[in-house]
């Protein structure tokens, strides 16, 4: 399957198998009205399969918030045809409205307007906890 | 402007401090009785607890100032769908600082991030309760007259215990303190306790379901009440709420230096026998926690005496 080489904008690559339509959704990529291709199930060397999704513009996001779906993907950032950067994410140290307490106690379940807010309290385990409740996302 | 809504945003110099305030509004209580005069506190209880209450009114009155709020969530705005940051908003408008009491999680933080005044957390669920921390730490330090080198044991109810898992985080923090976690199978202390606080800081601790086998090692005995509204199943609250009683018998075995406490309010768990103790000071405890929310006042309006 041939999909074009893009010239200014954003190739998110080794997406496990499957994620790529929740990042998708993440980047609110529907909006967008240049090419974007979502690929899936691509064959991977060292993956077996994985998703990748091509953005055919330069997006205005923080991508770190990525880094919390999915560690192990790389961004590749293009500019005039030429792979200018290639980074994998960090685990944001926070991220907002990516997921939802579960927590029947919190404050979130009755105030819905809240923002739902995460905070990182354990890189190593990976841990994010709500700001208001602390109870530990799942 | 600052507030209070968690027990570790207050560093073991500022709590000191607090003691201290306290010991000098024991030992000079006329020199605090105009502190506040002009301030009002509002105490926002959208869920009744009468002594937490009583206890930041009496506390307010003693330093002068004046007291306007609720007492349950029936007779505020929120039972007509109001949101907590427009409840304080508009509170802020009326008095100097908010004392909050709120069954729902992170409530009180919701409210200081709105607010115009410092905010109290009197409260949130099942979550914190820091100014109950601080009458905790004034009883250890007035019975003790230190919060190092001490065996500290906690008993009953230490799963959804906010007072106990507040309690071990403030004392994580001085030298040579052990913790004996005395709880049946069912209300442990929650593993996250253990591995950020106990086991990060490197604080030794026990676990034991045989409170009797462990009396004679203990300086502090902080016991609590299994809570029926931290139960979304009644049988489970009936089948746990008697696991342990403290009778006389049990404290055969104990130091005669003991300290007994409780944050109350206690149900069967500590029979009355044990009130006329000198080991028993729980309602020392509860006088204690006027005190320390006197000084908590003043710090947080920043007025000097």
């Amino acid at each position: 399957m041939n999909i074009d080489a893009i010239r200014n904008g954003i190739v998110i690559d080794h997406i496990r198998a499957g994620k790529g339509m929740e990042i998708y959704r993440l980047l609110n990529l529907e909006a967008l009205d240049c090419s974007v291709a979502l690929i899936k199930n691509a064959p991977s060397g060292k993956m077996g399969r994985k998703d990748i999704i091509k953005i055919d513009r330069a997006l205005d996001v923080d991508l770190n918030a990525l880094g919390y779906i999915d560690p192990d993907i790389t961004i590749n950032v293009i500019v005039e045809g030429v792979l200018t950067e290639k980074r994998h994410p960090e685990l944001p140290e926070t991220i907002t409205n990516i997921i939802r307490c579960k927590n029947p106690r919190c404050i979130t379940t009755t105030e819905q307007e809240l923002p739902q807010v995460f905070k990182l309290t354990d890189r190593e385990n990976r841990v994010y906890r709500c700001l208001y409740c602390e109870g530990q996302a799942k | 402007m600052r507030s209070l809504i968690d027990i570790l945003e207050l560093s073991a110099e500022e709590i000191a401090d607090l003691v201290a305030t306290a010991e000098d509004i024991i030992a000079n209580p006329q020199k605090y009785a105009e502190a506040c005069r002009g301030k009002k506190l509002a105490t926002l209880f959208f869920e009744p607890s009468t002594r937490t209450r009583l206890s930041f009114e009496a506390a307010m009155y003693e330093l002068g100032g004046q007291v306007l709020g609720f007492s349950e969530a029936a007779s505020s705005s929120a039972s007509k769908g109001e949101s907590v940051s427009d409840t304080v908003k508009v509170v802020s408008c009326y008095a100097d600082i908010i004392a909050m009491r709120h069954p729902k999680e992170g409530a009180p933080l919701v409210a200081s991030m709105k607010a115009d005044v410092p905010v109290i957390n009197a409260g949130d669920g099942g979550h914190n309760h820091p100014t109950q921390t601080l009458a905790d730490l004034l009883t250890i330090w007035r019975e003790k007259g230190r919060f190092t080198d001490l065996t500290i044991g906690l008993c009953g109810d230490l799963k959804f215990g906010r007072t106990v898992h507040s309690l071990i985080a403030a004392m994580s923090r001085y030298a040579n303190v052990k913790f004996v976690l005395v709880s049946p199978e069912e209300l442990k202390l929650p593993s996250y306790v253990k591995k950020d606080i106990l086991q990060k800081k490197g604080v030794p601790y026990a676990q034991t379901t045989d409170l009797e086998s462990v009396m004679p090692e203990l300086d502090v005995l902080y016991m609590t009440r299994v809570q029926r509204e931290r139960f979304f199943n009644e049988d489970e609250y009936v089948r746990l709420k008697d696991s342990y009683i403290l009778t006389p018998e049990k404290l055969k075995t104990a130091k005669d230096s003991l300290s007994i406490l409780h944050p109350l309010p206690r149900v069967n768990e500590i029979s009355v026998a044990i009130d006329d103790d000198p080991r028993a000071c729980y309602f020392k405890q509860a006088l204690n926690g006027k005190y320390m929310r006197m000084a908590l006042i003043l710090k947080l309006l920043g007025v000097e005496v």
